[in-house]
């Protein structure tokens, strides 16, 4: 983080604690969409499997994070940079925890779907997926490094997501037009496509929290996204 | 300097309705302690009907900039000052200003509750018979209204005459808070009200602050950053005697224009 360090080093080293277990979180969450569209896409029962267990360590995080946000709100009164940065790590973990509930409901369909013959080859759902991990990981980049820019860069890339989750919807339909028997299978790919797209949503969120946390100002809810902050 | 003048207002005046309450204008204030230049040239509002906060570290200048607001620090210190300071068209270092209706006009809290040794009553009325009231009825009605403003009416009411030394430290400051209101002043300064109280008796001091400022104009130096965001409307961050920045309190305290004021309300000062 840019600037000098805490008169109170113990203070400092709790910050630097926090924004490490965010970090992990996050990478965990990462690793979570990256297992489950592997095992959609092989498919591989026993990593969809995993990609369930591991929601506990996920949802761990989530309550050990929240723990030491109140923790340091109650016995450091925070304020300014501090203040902001506490929250958005409170709210971020709640987003990062959705990510992760999102990527064991595709590890949930992965399986459904593995126990049938595949509609048709996985092109866009792994193309989602890429630019939806990549959107996470550039929000919390940027919520590390401070980086208003890189924040915004990564809510502008949510309407190409938007498009191919569009673009599937429209494909399957069609299918499902064709040959009712497909609906169950094309539903399900669907539902995939679908939390691929709120995961994106969540990185949108995490991006706008990010850019509050640097800039002190909130360009959630206002329409157009600013061309720069 | 100006001689402190000896002349006396002939009496207190009623409460002014809310729309007379002064604006303090400081502007462009160069103020020195004997060769040492400690404010470079201040221009700051504290508003009228506000809260006006003071932060900064030890020896930035806040105290000296409400004490330049009364002219107390020239009763012991040698001063030179340039710029001006007004409260209302009061001009503050005008040519053959009346100190003593300056003081009427700007009290002051300071940082230890300091009673005179005398009684309750004799505390409270001390300024009013400072300017020449004698009328026992009407400093009885004084003495009410101020230690009811000051919140420690329901406290001491039947105990009028005892020593104000026989309080405790927070009651203690509130009668020095009541004995500044009973000249009906237009703005209150307070140059760290809590720092010798307990939690307790500081919270009761806060709440006292945020009724009296619908009355007062007023400002308040605090060392407690916690206390300036609760109090304050808005806050000024003052750092070896300039003005870094004023903004309104929930600005200074979630998202500073300046980064030398969040460097030090979120402790990361030196």
């Amino acid at each position: 983080m840019a600037g000098a360090g805490h008169t109170d080093t113990r203070y400092e080293e709790e910050l630097a604690e926090l924004r490490c277990r965010v970090l992990e979180m996050g990478g965990l969450v990462e690793r979570q969409i990256a297992d489950a569209i592997r095992a959609l896409v092989t498919p591989d029962v026993a990593l969809a499997d995993a990609v369930v267990a591991k929601d506990d360590a996920v949802n761990h995080l989530d309550v050990e994070i929240d723990e030491l946000c109140f923790r340091l709100l109650a016995l450091r009164q925070p304020a300014a940079r501090d203040l902001r940065f506490i929250t958005t790590a409170l709210k971020i973990t709640t987003d990062l925890e959705r990510i992760g509930d999102r990527a064991v409901t595709i590890a949930e369909r992965a399986n459904e779907l593995q126990r049938e013959p595949q509609l048709k080859p996985y092109v866009d759902i792994p193309r989602m997926a890429e630019i939806a991990s990549r959107m996470l990981r550039e929000s919390l980049d940027a919520f590390v490094r401070y980086d208003a820019e890189l924040a915004l860069a990564v809510c502008r890339q949510d309407d190409a997501v938007d498009q191919l989750n569009g673009q599937i919807f429209r494909e399957l339909v069609s299918f499902m037009l064709e040959d009712p028997k497909v609906i169950t299978r094309a539903m399900r790919v669907l539902f995939v496509s679908k939390y691929l797209e709120r995961i994106a949503d969540h990185a949108t969120n995490i991006s706008e929290m990010v850019v509050f946390m640097v800039k002190g100002k909130s360009i959630r809810h206002v329409g157009e996204l600013p061309t720069s902050v | 300097m100006t001689p402190p003048s000896a002349s006396v207002a002939s009496a207190v005046p009623t409460r002014r309705p809310a729309a007379a309450q002064a604006h303090v204008a400081i502007r462009d204030l160069v103020y020195s302690y004997g060769r040492t230049e400690v404010l470079h040239g201040i221009d700051m509002d504290f508003a009228a009907g506000e809260v006006t906060a003071i932060i900064g570290p030890s020896g930035c200048g806040k105290s000296t900039l409400i004490k330049a607001v009364n002219r107390i620090a020239e009763v012991t210190s040698e001063v030179t000052v340039q710029g001006s300071v007004t409260v209302g068209d009061f001009d503050v270092y005008g040519p053959d200003v009346d100190l003593v209706e300056l003081r009427r006009r700007v009290g002051m809290v300071f940082q230890r509750p300091n009673p005179f040794p005398k009684s309750i009553f004799d505390n409270v009325v001390f300024g009013p018979r400072l300017h020449g009231m004698t009328d026992r009825a009407r400093l009885s009605e004084i003495v009410e209204r101020s230690l009811r403003q000051a919140a420690l009416w329901d406290e001491v009411c039947d105990r009028l005459h005892t020593n104000a030394l026989q309080l405790s430290g927070g009651q203690q400051q509130r009668l020095c808070i009541a004995r500044a209101l009973a000249v009906e002043p237009d703005v209150v300064l307070m140059d760290e009200p809590c720092s010798a109280l307990d939690p307790i008796a500081t919270t009761r001091i806060e709440e006292l602050i945020h009724e009296l400022k619908s009355q007062y104009t007023i400002a308040i130096v605090t060392h407690n950053m916690q206390q300036a965001a609760r109090v304050s409307d808005s806050t000024a961050f003052l750092y070896l005697g300039k003005l870094v920045e004023v903004d309104r309190t929930e600005r200074i305290f979630t998202a500073p224009g300046c980064k030398e004021t969040e460097d030090y309300v979120t402790g990361r000062f030196g």
